[in-house]
């Protein structure tokens, strides 16, 4: 095709530079200047799409965010493609692929459209009152088949292969829209120094002056003075999408989308998050259609969308037009359209005896007008081919033929952005619409957007809301008389049970389904809302907001303002979600933790498992190992000599201050004033409601200084109470907090071996088991390394936790492996400590313990120092309800009946496994393992009542069987701990 | 995003900070009554309105402050350290 409807002169479009591109796999060309839509006109192509209930053959109604119909597929491939772009906003370039949506197999031919002949079934709400027998049906037959029948773009097949970039950026006056009130706005509060930010959704700044070559020579001057500050950011092709609390808006900036097919190394789009102290929303109106029957054919579009495709693109909408209206600017696009060629064969006016200068302008271009007249029908199947008019009132018609139909029921000020910044609307009955009206945040609406209609208004409210945001004096507003148009059905004098008079184009909604929705008793709008879809979807009712409205009203009797708006929801416009993951994707998506030894242990072959964000090493398989088989090796190995475990992971806070054993007290349940420095006790946190939410072994390093350890999840956590105590409820104490979770490499060397193996190698300390008992940590080196050496064990046997700096950690290590070498020295990873510690009965917080369990729950009585006066958790375990409970659940071990079976971690316990379901639970299994040690398996569990059950015989349930267990005490191997004291 | 301002830093962005819950609520002593316990534990005014609320500067100072916000219109009306009465 050869741009057919493209005229020979005039728009801003670059004819030299001939620009190919595909439609559907069909090739044709456009011009630099373009977007998708004005090149598909100047190719005569107006059926673009389906719509979405219907699959209605749909065309071009708009040129530009307010798109409902012209809904396309773009990109060259899956990783590049976006579905549901308006084909309004996208900019033409080299080699650019669309598709239309919603159809198959083709525009021309969709089978969908069956729908269409049958849409007396499909009215508003038919979902809630149809499809709901036989039982079930809904979700295995008609809901699927609905929505592979309803909908509009599809999802891309392959993830998005593009970059997108994002920023933070500050400023004294945001700018919203750069038409003539943002321009001006944009100039009068940069004069004052300020710092400007001056957003617009096109690629060139002008806004609506775009499409008005008569002001070609002022927005060249304007562009020319906004090029003079250095103080304006200027920002095209950038949308703003939403308002956000305290004045931040976020801007979706479009880098290279529009440059085509380029390297994915630029990045696609950059968020912006805009912190202003003041906004101006100059954001312009939005033409509104007229709802009159069968509305919606290819080829009827708004009149100043036709009038831009004209004087800005240089395209030619049709060749034969006829111009429904309510609003004298429709009288421009008149003018507009027949000095380009295009044949008027009537202007229809809905007005009885509308005059002005615009009529006059038609007048004396010889335009046929007929007032008081309406639109009561329109043909044509996949374009409009003639129209039905007639007097208002009157029962018969002229068929007049055409192939464009431009409409016009007036302008809707774009109040989005400031109805999302919270800001209340106010009704201007002399618009029929609503504008801003009080703020919330700092924000002034200037232009169009606050109601204006002449450009000397216009122009004027831009300057006086940049002086306003600066804080200038401001002049008096220019005084304008403004139209209203028309909101509504129009009259068409049809049965309205037999035709369809679109309200939103893109959620298919019309007339007689909002006036059903009241007929069924909705009255609240936004109750209207949700059960007709009007003012949904992705274009938020742009179009359709008011007309609906204003159905309702006359339905109702009920005044607008009365009846209020429904909410304008963000984006805008729709925006790809790679704008707000943003850097955050892959390996960038979450920070990974990796410990000092991290590197030695990937080298060995270690199978790591994520821990928060920690990596850690999970076990290290040798050969063709199973983790069964290597897991049961590492266990016997630190059972019969030596293995070494990275504890970097474990959380530390160093407690400092004269007051340090004080604070302690009053968090852990345990006594710390006579511990001396040395020594080392297992410590309990709870919450102020008395369960357990952290433990860890504490030691004292001096009178005044601890060194605490954590959960490896708990450390944030921990170290966020112990400040939020200190610093708000025991102000009286001295004592400093500092994480150093990172600064140390924990080595534990654990079994009968370990003293022999790291004798050697440790200087300044004696590390004999006289001078050094289990629960003890000395200052000393290691390796030749400083080192806090603790004497600590988690898995019942001889063990030391060697703390050095972190720096320094894979080098002690790997001289403690190397000295372990001849000890048969074996590296451990975190499943190997889990059964061990699970064969002495040791419990994990987070594991055991679900944020209900008190230390007698899981046997940890022992640990509380009670004569302490109070600690955190005190008053709440004296509570009478929790004293006086006498089937808590309990920490228990378990033995399977067959010692070969390892139960599932999470299943339940019961009395009888024959009693109907629901069974009566008893408890469930916390951990399971196989334990190499004992040669069989081994469980602990939370169970009711459970240690006065012990020696009792208990069920799992199972799928088809279940399982019978004993309990018993949760120390399974060498309950006498001799081993620790080797 | 909200902008809060740190009675040590000044104003700073709402992802810096972690919320604390109601402001000025005394912790209990152990000798109180299962039902006074029971509502310092639990009870808290949420109010709709001006509402006492504390704060920390988690990604900055570290410091806990309270502050007075809106929780109708989101809008702080003053932020103050801890221990000084409100303005």
């Amino acid at each position: 095709m050869t741009q057919k409807y493209r005229l020979a002169t005039g728009g801003l479009i670059d004819r030299r530079v001939t620009v190919p591109f595909t439609f559907d796999g069909k090739a044709m060309t456009g011009h630099a200047g373009d977007t998708l839509a004005s090149a598909l006109l100047a190719n005569g192509v107006h059926l673009v799409g389906r719509s979405f209930k219907y699959h209605r053959p749909r065309g071009i109604v708009s040129a530009g965010a307010e798109e409902p119909n012209a809904l396309v597929g773009v990109g060259r491939d899956e990783g590049h493609y976006t579905p549901n772009l308006r084909a309004t906003q996208v900019e033409l370039y080299h080699g650019l692929r669309a598709e239309s949506q919603n159809r198959t197999p083709s525009l021309e031919r969709d089978v969908g459209s069956i729908t269409d002949r049958l849409w007396r079934f499909f009215p508003a709400g038919f979902y809630y009152k149809t499809f709901m027998w036989p039982k079930g049906a809904w979700t295995k037959f008609f809901e699927p088949r609905i929505r592979a029948i309803a909908g509009l773009g599809r999802s891309p097949a392959a993830p998005d292969a593009a970059r997108y970039a994002q920023i933070y950026a500050h400023c004294d006056v945001l700018v919203i829209g750069a038409g003539p009130a943002g321009l001006s706005a944009a100039l009068a509060a940069a004069e004052t120094g300020a710092r400007v930010i001056l957003c617009d959704e096109q690629p060139q700044f002008g806004g609506a002056l775009l499409a008005e070559p008569g002001q070609s020579a002022w927005l060249a001057e304007q562009r020319a003075r906004l090029a003079g500050f250095a103080n304006i950011t200027m920002l095209p092709r950038t949308i703003a999408f939403g308002y956000f609390p305290h004045n931040m808006i976020g801007l979706a900036q479009d880098l290279t989308d529009h440059q085509g097919e380029t390297s994915d190394d630029a990045p696609r789009g950059r968020l912006w998050q805009v912190r202003a102290k003041q906004v101006i929303t100059a954001t312009g109106a939005i033409e509104r259609p007229l709802v009159f029957p069968d509305n919606d054919r290819p080829g009827i579009m708004l009149a100043d969308a036709a009038r831009t495709y004209v004087e800005r693109y240089a395209v030619k909408p049709g060749n034969r037009a006829v111009v429904f209206t309510a609003h004298d600017d429709a009288y421009r696009a008149a003018v507009s359209l027949h000095e380009a060629g295009v044949t008027i064969a009537a202007i229809v006016d809905l007005r009885e005896s509308p005059e002005g200068p615009c009529l006059d302008a038609a007048r004396a271009a010889g335009l046929p007008i007929r007032t008081h007249a309406t639109i009561i029908g329109t043909e044509g199947n996949l374009r409009v081919a003639a129209v039905s008019v007639a007097t208002i009132g009157a029962a018969n018609a002229e068929r007049i033929a055409c192939d464009l139909v431009l409409m016009s029921g007036g302008f809707t000020p774009s109040v989005h952005l400031f109805s999302q910044s919270r800001g209340k609307l106010a009704f201007d009955p002399a618009l029929d619409a609503f504008i801003p009206g009080t703020p919330a945040e700092p924000t002034i609406a200037a232009g169009a957007a606050s109601g204006c209609q002449s450009l000397e208004a216009a122009i004027a409210s831009g300057r006086a809301a940049g002086l306003s945001a600066t804080g200038q004096a401001v002049a008096a507003p220019v005084a304008e008389t403004v139209a209203a148009g028309f909101l509504g059905e129009v009259p068409h004098g049809r049965d309205p049970a037999s035709v369809r008079a679109f309200v939103d184009f893109q959620n298919d909604v019309t007339a007689k389904d909002i006036t059903l929705a009241l007929a069924e008793g909705f009255r609240s709008i936004e109750h209207v809302k949700r059960y007709t879809t009007t003012g949904m979807a992705t274009d938020q009712g742009k179009t359709s907001n008011m007309n609906a409205l204003g159905i309702v009203s006359k339905s109702l009797g009920v005044p607008i303002p009365s009846i209020g708006t429904t909410t304008f929801r963000m984006p805008y416009t729709p925006i790809p979600f790679g704008y707000f993951a943003g850097y955050a994707r892959g390996d960038l998506f979450e920070p990974v933790r990796e410990t000092p030894i991290h590197a030695w242990a990937a080298e060995q072959g270690a199978v790591f498992e994520d821990v928060s964000l920690w990596k850690r090493a999970r076990y290290f398989p040798r050969g063709a190992e199973t983790m069964h088989e290597a897991v049961a090796r590492e266990c016997a190995a630190v059972r019969a000599g030596v293995g070494l475990f990275d504890a970097s992971t474990l959380g530390k806070i160093e407690i400092t201050g004269p007051d340090a054993a004080e604070f302690l007290n009053r968090m852990y349940v345990n006594a710390w004033t006579k511990l001396k420095p040395g020594r080392l006790r297992y410590g309990i946190l709870l919450r102020e409601d008395g369960f357990i939410i952290d433990d860890g072994v504490v030691g004292r390093i001096a009178d005044d200084r601890f060194h605490v350890t954590t959960t490896t999840g708990g450390a944030a956590r921990v170290l966020n109470m112990m400040e939020d105590y200190l610093q708000t409820e025991f102000t009286d104490l001295k004592v400093w907090l500092t994480s150093t979770t990172e600064q140390y490499a924990v080595i534990a060397v654990q079994g009968p071996r370990a003293r022999e193996v790291i004798a050697p190698l440790v200087e300044d300390a004696d590390i004999s088991a006289a001078a050094m008992p289990h629960m003890s940590v000395v200052e000393c080196r290691v390796a030749g390394v400083p080192a806090r050496l603790f004497r600590v064990s988690f898995t019942g046997e001889l063990g030391f936790e060697i703390n050095v700096p972190a720096d320094y950690g894979r080098a002690v290590w790997e001289a403690i492996d190397q000295a372990g070498q001849t000890h048969g020295i074996v590296p451990y990873g975190t499943e190997t400590m889990h059964v061990l510690r699970a064969e002495k009965g040791y419990i994990i917080v987070g594991q055991e313990t679900d944020g209900t369990a008190t230390p007698d729950d899981v046997g940890l009585t022992w640990a509380i120092g009670k004569a302490k006066p109070d600690f955190v958790g005190k008053r709440a375990l004296a509570r009478t309800a929790l004293a006086s409970q006498t089937d808590r659940k309990q920490l228990v071990g378990l033995l399977t009946a067959d010692p070969a079976e390892v139960l599932e971690e999470g299943a339940h316990l019961v009395a009888d496994p024959a009693q109907p379901i629901p069974m009566t639970m008893l408890g469930h299994v916390t951990s399971s393992y196989w334990s190499a040690a004992l040669n069989r398996s081994i469980a602990l569990a939370m169970v009711r009542n459970g240690r006065a059950r012990i020696g009792e015989t208990l069920h799992v349930p199972l799928p088809g069987r279940s399982v019978a267990v004993t309990l018993t005490d949760p120390v399974f191997y060498d309950p006498e701990g001799a081993r620790l004291d080797g | 995003m909200l902008v809060i301002s740190c009675p040590y830093c000044g104003d700073r962005p709402e992802i810096e900070f972690s919320y604390g819950g109601e402001a000025h609520v005394v912790r209990a002593p152990a000798s109180v009554t299962d039902e006074e316990w029971t509502a310092f534990l639990y009870q808290r005014s949420n109010a709709r309105g001006s509402y006492a609320e504390r704060w920390r500067h988690a990604h900055g100072c570290g410091r806990f402050f309270n502050a007075r916000r809106n929780t109708v219109t989101d809008f702080f009306e003053q932020t103050y350290k801890i221990g000084e009465a409100p303005a």
